[in-house]
């Protein structure tokens, strides 16, 4: 699977379009986020391929001057048993990546999550609202320069 | 400080989405009106702190936003905060109805990444604590659903095999609901033959009982009236939205983690993987119990077949060594204070491993830089993605299905939340 999923890339997409890695047999692409949709409608739609479920997309902050935040999007096709990982990065000052709404539908609330956490922007969400925090909230709990313990102050306690 | 108008906005956001449902409709009666409902944080139906804004039409639902968060309590920021040992005791409160297969699927995963695999007796009693859980959620299940639709009895039926199946884990782990029993690279303790003797007098039994709690509403005509045809999802649907489990089963999906990627034993294990058609809350109700007997199945397969042998790999930079050593030996003194003091320390790299839990695919993915705390650490949730699924279940419905609806896709709110 992971041969014809390679030969399968480079017909499409030319060869070493993405950064490709492996970890314990675990494929990983790195994907520039203009190709992202284009990329994940390839994996999904191509016959062979069918990489149906979106099992998880999540952000992560790996505080570096550059490519700061990492959107991550874990893809398994439920008939080749098979799974590949793509990443996308994108830079602090303008953490916007393209929606993939269109293309699996349980994107929506992960990408909520994410901008919720991250405050990563997914361009062209349809209802991109904060999951788990209120929704005056300022902050991005999970970027690393949030503190453990919270910032005092930073959600008001109900008026009395 | 949020001011008044922050609320106000908040408000409207939440309104606005629901009024987004793209909804036109025409009244020819003028009695007839839209209705926003909201069900919820504080509702005995919703299973927790599930919130739902819900648009009706007389009684029927025309939209429904739900709203999730109230109990978040950021585990993965925890995570990235705690030792890769440290954590184990936050899985249990994530699906706090079946912590033994959070457990399990944690410690997968850190033994993933680590490159390291527990001896086979290990693997053995990590199936069958897994199974276990498994029943024993879907016994909550079972027990929720009739009572949502009004059936008490089956409440305190499936209530009394849980009780069971609690006194087995407390003699197993220590502890009734808070488990906590896997370590990286084996188990908290072995089982005891005392407790391989419970388990195997409860799966015994366990079918029969079932039995009981079937014949009172299988049949039953309100129960059917409440759950056939209601709540449906199609197959394209459901995968399109990420549902899995018994959810995604009940749309007639041969899909289950433990046959796709088996992990642990389970490719040596005989089982069915149950699959209805229908992707209505009677189908995920037959599927469920059709996976409690298949889950009896397997535990009395692995009690037959379990090796005897040690229930820890031999790790020792890796895997925290027995207490009664480091007591009396140097050097598992040191590891143990190294393992502590600066953790395990895994290579780099990022890894994903998920197991097939009572709701669904859970997952957990690391991304390490060596030390010992994850740089990153996120929880596949099986719940949350679940939820998402909720709308285009209940529209369409009556608004009284609504709490059947919930009950059939049992949703945990400390893992949705996390």
């Amino acid at each position: 699977m992971k041969e014809k999923l390679l030969e399968k890339l480079a017909l499409k997409f030319g060869e070493s379009a993405f950064e490709t890695s492996e970890f314990r047999n675990e494929l990983t692409f790195v994907v520039p986020a203009n190709r992202i949709v284009e990329l994940c409608r390839f994996l999904k739609e191509d016959p062979d391929l069918e990489f149906d479920l979106l099992a998880d997309l999540f952000g992560i902050d790996m505080y570096t001057p550059h490519r700061r935040f990492g959107v991550i999007y874990n893809v398994f096709s439920m008939r080749n048993k098979f799974r590949v990982r793509l990443k996308v990065f994108v830079e602090e000052e303008n953490p916007v990546v393209p929606t993939v709404t269109s293309v699996w539908g349980t994107a929506n609330w992960h990408e909520r999550e994410t901008h919720d956490m991250f405050g990563i922007v997914f361009e062209g969400h349809p209802d991109l609202r904060r999951v788990y925090m209120p929704d005056s909230y300022e902050h991005y709990p999970l970027r690393k320069d949030f503190p453990l313990m919270g910032i005092p102050g930073s959600i008001p306690l109900p008026k009395k | 400080m949020a001011t008044r108008t922050d609320e106000t906005a908040r408000k409207s956001k939440i309104l606005q989405a629901l009024e987004d449902q793209n909804t036109s409709l025409t009244f020819d009666d003028p009695l007839a009106n839209d209705l926003i409902l909201n069900m919820g944080p504080q509702h005995p139906a919703t299973h927790g702190v599930l919130r739902l804004l819900i648009r009706l039409d007389g009684e029927t639902v025309i939209g429904c936003v739900p709203e999730i968060g109230y109990l978040h309590r950021g585990y993965e920021k925890l995570a990235e905060n705690c030792s890769y040992h440290e954590f184990i005791p936050h899985t249990d409160r994530l699906d706090y109805i079946s912590p033994l297969s959070n457990n399990t699927a944690y410690v997968l995963a850190v033994e993933k990444l680590l490159g390291i695999e527990a001896p086979e007796r290990a693997q053995y009693i990590r199936v069958l604590i897994s199974e276990l859980a498994r029943i024993s959620s879907h016994l909550m299940f079972l027990g929720s659903l009739a009572m949502d639709v009004g059936a008490l009895t089956v409440w305190m039926y499936a209530f009394r095999e849980r009780e069971k199946l609690y006194d087995v884990f407390e003699l197993l782990a220590g502890a009734r609901f808070t488990t906590s029993y896997t370590r990286i690279g084996g188990l908290a303790q072995d089982m005891t033959p005392e407790v391989a003797a419970m388990v195997r007098a409860f799966v015994n039994q366990f079918p029969e009982k079932l039995r009981e709690c079937e014949k009172l509403i299988q049949t039953n005509r309100i129960f059917l009236g409440r759950t056939d045809g209601v709540g449906p999802i199609s197959k394209e649907k459901a995968i399109d939205l990420g549902l899995t489990g018994p959810g995604l089963r009940a749309c007639n999906v041969n899909f289950d983690l433990r046959k796709a990627v088996p992990y642990l034993v389970y490719d040596r294990l005989d089982f069915d993987v149950p699959v209805f058609e229908g992707g209505d809350s009677l189908a995920r109700y037959y599927v469920r119990m059709e996976e409690m007997r298949q889950s009896a199945r397997i535990v009395t397969q692995v009690l037959d077949t379990m090796p005897v042998g040690d229930i820890h790999a031999f790790k020792p930079k890796r895997v925290l060594p027995r207490k009664e050593k480091v007591y009396t030996k140097m050097e598992e003194l040191i590891h143990d204070f190294m393992l502590i003091n600066s953790g395990i320390n895994p290579p780099v790299g990022e890894v994903y491993c998920s197991v097939e839990a009572p709701k669904g695919e859970l997952g957990f993915y690391f991304y390490s830089d060596g030390s010992g705390q994850p740089w990153r650490m996120k929880i596949r949730s099986p719940s949350f993605v679940n939820l998402q699924s909720l709308t285009p279940m209940v529209v369409g419905s009556m608004v009284s299905d609504v709490v059947a609806i919930i009950g059939s896709l049992d949703p945990v709110m400390g893992e949705a939340d996390k």
